[in-house]
């Protein structure tokens, strides 16, 4: 229980008026930088780094923190409102979240998405607090193989749960591996697919292929429709907060099976996207009401949301108690740490005690700092909605380029997200699902690497997989995942058949 | 000693002709990596650095093009000929790159201005590990079955030429495993799923310190010489050279700036001058220690005459090592 005194220290740091300051600052500048696709996160930390150089460590780690949050609660702002999300794991919460914004319910949107990302991210935060040490420890139990198994797990539990046509479900996965293996393989590190063209030999970048596929292909949706010149019917409704808050307890059991995968994959370096899907996948099938995901369910915006935020949380502890970085932005925060002259890794909790409580403790406060202004401008941004799209389509349309240029600063890229858009296009007209082919460019890689490292280590050995009970249960689960969706699928048909059984 | 004046000659030189030309714009450092990673770190302690001491009237910036390992970077500097507000900062990969890719661009095409320090590399192993010695290693790689897992930040890169360079010579086959970063691989060492790894000394030190991992020998020819205590009871110059042990492969990895080519003298002069003042100010000194780097500060014929032997040097061993693409 020291811990508790150590974070009670912490909050005397933290509250102090100039990083209260800071706090406000950075979570501004966050939600600047989050709404601008592309520049969210690494970038935008990134820029703001030098202008920490003079300020004492604790200072700086909260502004730049705290600019994080902004970002991750800016991100779900233009995916419920365009359809385009602003970071990787914002792309489940634009699967309800659009919809609603589209049938007037932005504000509820927006109100349950930046609820649900608190609630994941103090769920997060107070892991960090209380189990840190044996976090860090159970970490270093992730090898190749185990490694493999969590995005395994992965790939099951969202192709098991989903309910689209299970072969449009595997042409969509496909076609996402087939993107993630372009460019440098980091395995033998030969070129794959770049067919002699320089820009591609980095690979896709997954961000680009996003704001192409979700944002240019709405777009051009929209335009096929005819140009409206009417805004939707928005009303700007200061009370709509609390109001969304008032349905929130009936979805507690959702909140807490997010904060569970979140935290679960957060540790397990899984990281928040894959956060993200398994949770929108595991309210789908869980849900009463899991029918109707995708047409505008707040529990959609909530499952996902607060998954992603819980994971991005937890992944700040690998980076502090182990020094590696779970994402970009903390691979920035990382070298920022070593700027100021300061070492992650185990010992950090041991030799800068007041550095490391601070930011835990400034990790409540930003929380909190961060609800409070996104809250009080949600009626603002749903009101957006009332502008008619003609007016915003361009303004749409710079924005998904600079997002798309900023993410490596290659010119290529606003090409590559301009076919990409035409690609999303033909993708919902010929009612193939996105979701999976997003999954598969951001984890198949990753997955191909730890499959094919496991394999080297073991001398093609595929045994590796079932070698302990880590790795092993793993694999169970989700092998389990993967055959419950049609099973249940088959039981509940076979039931309906019966009519005793009908309700 | 006629060098030593000559040198001096042209550093007095360099810095009367420094006042003859100044940027007129904000310079920009491309780092041809992405944010976070030691190229980065060293561009932006050098942006700290020129802002406090007030080297310079104009801003530097640093901006992050890790698209194609640095290919797209350094096709970029090719096209920028005779801009003289385009830094590039570099490593190994400058070599290395475009000889595994064949991206029409090398050194060549650059000015050079400066190398800045030498990094390192280390032979590291679990704390907990029996090897203790590059006698120990040369007899668990022999005895292991499936080969010994040897681990390192990507494939065909430093850490692999260097664990090629190792094993080739002490006879024993070994299973090369490439992870995404050194980072990634010293903690795949401390949870103990390699047993050997390749890494510079930033990317293990933290989990040294922590009493995860430890570091075997260093392949420098000569001990890294901080002697301020990293861990409890060690310092870096108590780490052994593996050649001390036998060892007679040696590898460092140069740190250096480049300019477009096509830039007039006077403003290469600029550069050399002012990177000269960066390396002697105590936060470099700092930044060096922090990461174990050797200061090592070359300019003029020395810095071409260094690019042009370890380029030699890189080539023969990718040929051996077979990384060089054969189509």
């Amino acid at each position: 229980m020291e811990n508790i005194v150590y974070l009670l220290d912490g909050f005397q740091v933290a509250l102090s008026l100039h990083n209260l300051l800071f706090m406000l600052i950075g979570v501004l500048l966050g939600i600047v930088v989050g709404v601008l696709p592309g520049l969210g996160g690494p970038n935008g930390v990134a820029i703001l780094l030098p202008l920490t150089f003079g300020m004492d460590p604790t200072s700086a780690i909260i502004l730049l923190t705290s600019i994080y949050w902004g970002a991750l609660f800016g991100g779900a702002i233009t995916a419920v409102l365009f359809n385009i999300p602003g970071e990787p794991w914002s792309v489940a919460t634009t699967f309800d979240g659009y919809p609603m914004a589209q049938q007037g319910r932005a504000g509820e949107a927006l109100t349950a998405a930046f609820t649900a990302s608190f609630v994941g991210a103090i769920s997060g935060v107070m892991l960090i607090t209380f189990l840190a040490p044996l976090v860090a420890k159970f970490a270093l139990r992730f090898g190749p193989a185990e490694f493999f198994a969590v995005f395994f797990l992965t790939f099951c539990s969202f192709i098991g749960m989903g309910k689209e046509n299970k072969a449009k479900i595997i042409v969509s996965l496909a076609f996402g591996f087939i993107l993630a293996g372009v460019g440098i393989d980091t395995i033998s590190g030969d070129m794959r697919m770049t067919f002699g063209v320089t820009e591609l030999m980095s690979g896709v970048d997954f961000l680009v292929v996003v704001i192409g596929m979700f944002g240019i292909s709405e777009i051009l949706l929209a335009l096929e429709e005819g140009m409206s010149f009417r805004g939707k019917n928005a009303k700007i409704d200061p009370i709509v907060v609390l109001r969304t808050w008032a349905q929130m307890p009936r979805y507690i059991f959702t909140f807490i099976r997010s904060c569970l995968a979140g935290i679960w994959l957060g540790i397990s370096p899984g990281g928040a996207v894959a956060a993200s899907f398994m949770g929108y996948g595991l309210a789908k099938r869980f849900s009463s009401r899991g029918e109707r995901f995708g047409q505008g369910e707040i529990e959609g915006v909530i499952a996902p949301e607060t998954a992603a935020h819980a994971a991005g949380t937890a992944a700040l502890l690998p980076m502090l108690a182990l020094g590696i970085p779970g994402s970009a932005t903390a691979a920035v925060l990382l070298g920022g740490l070593m700027i100021w002259g300061l070492q992650p890794g185990p010992l950090l909790f041991v030799e800068q005690r007041d550095f490391v409580w601070g930011l835990i403790a400034s990790m409540y406060l930003g929380n909190i700092v961060g609800l409070i202004v996104v809250l009080s401008t949600v009626p603002l941004f749903a009101a957006i909605m009332r502008i008619p799209f003609a007016l915003i389509a361009p303004v749409i349309l710079m924005m998904c380029a600079i997002g798309a240029y900023t993410v490596a600063n290659a010119e290529f890229d606003i090409w590559l997200m301009l076919i990409f858009g035409v690609v999303g296009y033909a993708f919902k007209k010929l009612d193939y699902p996105l979701a999976p082919m997003v999954l598969a460019l951001v984890l198949g890689d990753r997955a191909e690497d730890a499959f094919r490292q496991a394999l080297i280590g073991s001398g093609g050995d595929l045994s590796v997989f079932w070698e302990n009970g880590l790795v092993t249960s793993l694999m169970v689960i989700a092998l389990a995942l993967l055959l419950w969706g049609p099973i249940s699928d088959g039981l509940s048909r076979l039931r309906s058949r019966r009519p005793v059984a009908a309700e | 000693m006629k060098r030593a004046a000559l040198a001096g000659a042209a550093l007095l030189l360099s810095t009367l002709a420094a006042s003859a030309w100044e940027p007129t714009k904000s310079v920009e450092i491309i780092v041809p990596f992405g944010p976070g990673g030691a190229s980065d770190q060293m561009a932006r302690t050098m942006q700290a650095i020129i802002q406090k001491h007030g080297f310079s009237k104009e801003s530097f910036i640093v901006v992050n093009k890790p698209a194609a390992t640095g290919g797209e970077a350094m096709m970029e500097m090719k096209k920028s000929k005779g801009d003289p507000h385009k830094l590039i900062t570099t490593s190994s990969t400058i070599y290395m790159t475009p000889l595994a890719t064949k991206i029409p661009v090398s050194w060549h095409d650059f000015t050079p201005v400066a190398m800045v320090a030498q990094d390192e590399f280390g032979l590291w192993v679990n704390a907990e590990s029996p090897i203790k010695s590059v006698s120990d290693l040369a007899k668990a790689a022999k005895e292991a079955h499936p080969p010994l897992k040897v681990g390192g930040g990507g494939s065909k890169r430093e850490d692999e030429l260097v664990s090629f360079g190792v094993f080739s010579e002490l006879g024993a086959p070994i299973s090369y495993i490439p992870y995404k970063s050194g980072g990634e691989a010293s903690t795949q060492l401390a949870g103990n799923h390699i047993v050997v790894e390749t890494n510079n000394p930033s990317e293990d030190v933290a989990n040294w310190r922590a009493g995860l991992t430890r570091p075997l020998c260093v392949l420098s020819p000569k001990r890294i010489a901080y002697t301020a205590k990293v861990t409890t009871d060690m310092a870096w110059s108590d780490v052994p050279t593996c050649g001390e042990q036998g060892l007679k492969f040696t590898y460092n990895m140069l740190r250096g700036l480049f300019l477009p080519s096509g830039v007039t003298p006077e403003q290469q002069a600029y550069y050399v001058d002012l990177i000269e003042k960066v390396t002697a100010t105590p936060e470099w000194k700092e930044y060096l220690e922090r990461n174990a780097l050797k200061a090592d500060v070359r300019t003029g014929k020395d810095y071409v005459d260094f690019l042009n032997a370890d380029e030699a040097k890189h080539k023969d061993l990718m040929a051996k090592a077979g990384f060089l693409p054969t189509n």
